[in-house]
């Protein structure tokens, strides 16, 4: 439930919570053979919301967001992303994965591709969307992520900054409904972490929903309506980042934050 | 900075790039680190020179300056020498050129087999270098090119049939050599995704396949194709064998592609799948885009190596009664005006399978080059 809105600073936070529910996770589990590593989730997002989940390593949350484009199945309890179930069905989930976007800690570019073609691959082979038309679009994003002049390099030619650009403007160009980010920024150097983010806060205010794994609290502070805590595969705590950070509730919850915030 | 003697010290922030000591670049320092760098390497050097000094000048005296290019018998060859036996006699390959290239493909219908090859280098062309203009015109001409070329050889339809029996050398091992790397590497490939698809049953299959013919020698295969085939088809059918010989060569080379193949498999990350996926690429797109360009680019190396095999394997096919150039080589010497001149032969049917091996295996280090797009793993 989208209940930490209500202390929601700006304008901005207020709006996410009229959005419709967009995914919906009710009782599910899942285990990695005998390991039970998500238990009993449920979680429903709203239209809009930017939510972000933490926890220890080992706690499930990639795993969850994983779950939610299904590049992990679940075992038991349902997912429901934009009004298709998540099931074995090949075509509800190539629908579903479509619609959702991800980024990941490595990047995945595709190094045989440039840039631009790394952009336009998808909307071209999945979409059917005509060349010149992708390739326009593709610039349109690569502008917002602010590196059209690298369009026809190769990844491997970009640093880690503009690699995780180009991974999110990759995403953007099948104009997702969701955006799912798993760590995107525990690989970069402390110098081009900044730049990712600041991208990631403009998607944000252009009304994004996004689920964010992430260990930045300030961007958490910033653009989250929701932080979850998650550990050992349940979610713990939730809430409004301001009320999470200060007044945490669970015992669990305080440990964690004591020790990545006493630095 | 001023031209003069630099400063000593700078202030942080300005110190200039300054060019690097003599002894670091240039020919001298590459000779120097690459030809003695140590008392070992400058023996090895002199030693290297020593070789090169007694081999090549005898080699080139006996192979073009003291030898006889044109004579009706070995003992003419040897009268125009200074010293009978003392240089090639290179007259044996010259009188004998068509046989080696043509085997007993009838004289009159040999322009079909020039034909043929002249199509060839147009067909292979397109496929190598991608830079070529119109490239994807030539895609139908391409998959066109394996038909047009067997109903060119064989006849039929209009054209003077020509049994198979009569292929021989140098065209002999192209028609080998060319189908077997053709059609090997999409069916390797189809293998290799077959051993590491998802589907049991498709899986033990491609496994309990490649499992099999890897295990087999080359040469039991052929015997297979020439003597034991006949016994399990049903009497009075004919089947070709050169027909046979291609299908088993075929088979053979592609056990070997797909595992090479899925060993560039096994070498992509994880995450590239997981990054199709997540854009919505179905399977096999997402093998077709991303997965295999990546994996093939990997085992460019081992596809070649592969390819190079097949193509001396094609030699085998001497064992089975079929005329390739080591054949021809041997029933030519039979003739008592040539016999003698083995050496001549062998060497000349070396030169020829050096260069077209030695071309594969350049190409193949053209095109890693051009398909490194500089991603450090």
């Amino acid at each position: 439930m989208a209940a930490g809105n209500q202390g929601a600073p700006d304008a901005l936070r207020a709006s996410a919570a009229d959005g419709a529910t967009i995914i919906a996770i009710n009782g599910m589990h899942k285990w990695f053979g005998e390991f039970h590593v998500l238990k009993d989730i449920n979680l429903e997002v709203r239209r809009g919301e930017r939510i972000v989940i933490c926890g220890p390593s080992g706690s499930g949350k990639s795993t969850l967001i994983r779950c939610i484009n299904r590049l992990e199945e679940h075992q038991q309890g349902s997912i429901v992303v934009d009004g298709t179930e998540l099931t074995s069905d090949l075509k509800n989930i190539e629908i579903i994965r479509s619609e959702v976007g991800m980024v990941f800690q490595h990047f995945n570019l595709f190094p045989h591709l440039t840039v631009l073609e790394n952009c336009t691959l998808a909307p071209i082979w999945v979409r059917k969307t005509p060349k010149a038309e992708a390739e326009e679009a593709a610039m349109r994003y690569l502008e917002r992520v602010q590196i059209p002049e690298q369009a026809e390099k190769y990844p491997g030619q970009l640093s880690g900054g503009q690699q995780q650009r180009v991974a999110i403007a990759r995403s953007l160009c099948m104009n997702p409904r969701i955006m799912l980010f798993d760590e995107p920024t525990s690989a970069l150097d402390p110098e081009m972490i900044k730049e990712v983010l600041d991208v990631m806060v403009e998607l944000a205010e252009s009304g994004m929903t996004m689920l964010v794994v992430t260990h930045e609290m300030g961007f958490a502070t910033a653009v989250a309506n929701r932080v979850i805590f998650m550990d050992a595969g349940e979610i713990i705590e939730q809430n409004e980042p301001h009320e999470f950070f200060n007044h945490p509730r669970h015992e669990r919850t305080k440990l964690f934050l004591s020790q990545i915030l006493s630095h | 900075m001023a031209e003069s003697a630099p400063p000593s010290r700078y202030a942080p922030g300005t110190h200039p790039d300054l060019p690097p000591p003599v002894r670091t670049t240039g020919p001298i320092a590459w000779a120097h680190q690459n030809l003695f760098s140590s008392p070992l390497n400058i023996f090895l050097t002199l030693a290297g020179l020593w070789l090169l000094y007694s081999i090549i000048p005898p080699l080139v005296e006996w192979a073009f300056i003291k030898s006889v290019w044109s004579a009706a018998s070995r003992a003419e060859c040897w009268d125009r020498m200074e010293v009978a036996e003392e240089a090639a006699c290179w007259a044996f390959i010259n009188r004998r050129f068509e046989f080696f290239v043509y085997g007993f493909y009838p004289e009159a219908e040999r322009w079909r087999v020039n034909l043929c090859f002249v199509m060839m280098i147009l067909a292979i062309f397109p496929v190598l270098y991608d830079r070529m203009p119109g490239r994807r015109h030539w895609f139908w001409y391409v998959a066109a090119f394996p038909f047009l070329a067997g109903w060119l050889l064989v006849g039929g339809f209009g054209l003077a049939p020509v049994g198979t029996d009569d292929f021989g050398g140098f065209m002999l091992t192209l028609v080998i050599g060319v189908t077997g790397i053709s059609f090997s590497l999409p069916i390797g490939i189809a293998l290799a995704l077959g051993r590491t698809s998802d589907l049991p049953v498709l899986r033990m299959l491609c496994v309990l396949f490649i499992e099999f013919i890897r295990g087999v020698p080359l040469i039991a295969l052929l015997f297979v194709a020439s003597t034991m085939l006949n016994y399990f088809l049903p009497p009075g059918t004919t089947f070709d064998l050169l027909m046979r010989v291609l299908i088993m060569v075929t088979l053979f080379s592609s056990a070997y592609i797909a595992e090479v193949v899925r060993g560039g498999l096994q070498g992509i990350p994880k995450g590239q799948v997981e990054a199709a996926d997540s854009l919505g690429l179905s399977y096999w797109k997402a093998q077709r885009l991303i997965i295999l360009p990546q994996a093939l680019k990997i085992s460019i190396p081992g596809i070649v190596n592969t390819f190079i095999g097949l193509y001396k394997d094609t030699t085998l096919v001497l064992i089975i009664g079929l005329l390739d150039p080591l054949g021809i080589g041997r029933s030519s010497l039979a003739d008592s005006a040539w016999a003698g001149l083995a050496r001549e032969m062998y060497l000349f049917i070396a030169v020829f399978f050096f260069l077209c091996c030695f071309g594969m295996s350049r190409y193949s280090l053209y095109l890693e080059r051009k398909l490194d797009t500089g991603y450090g793993r």
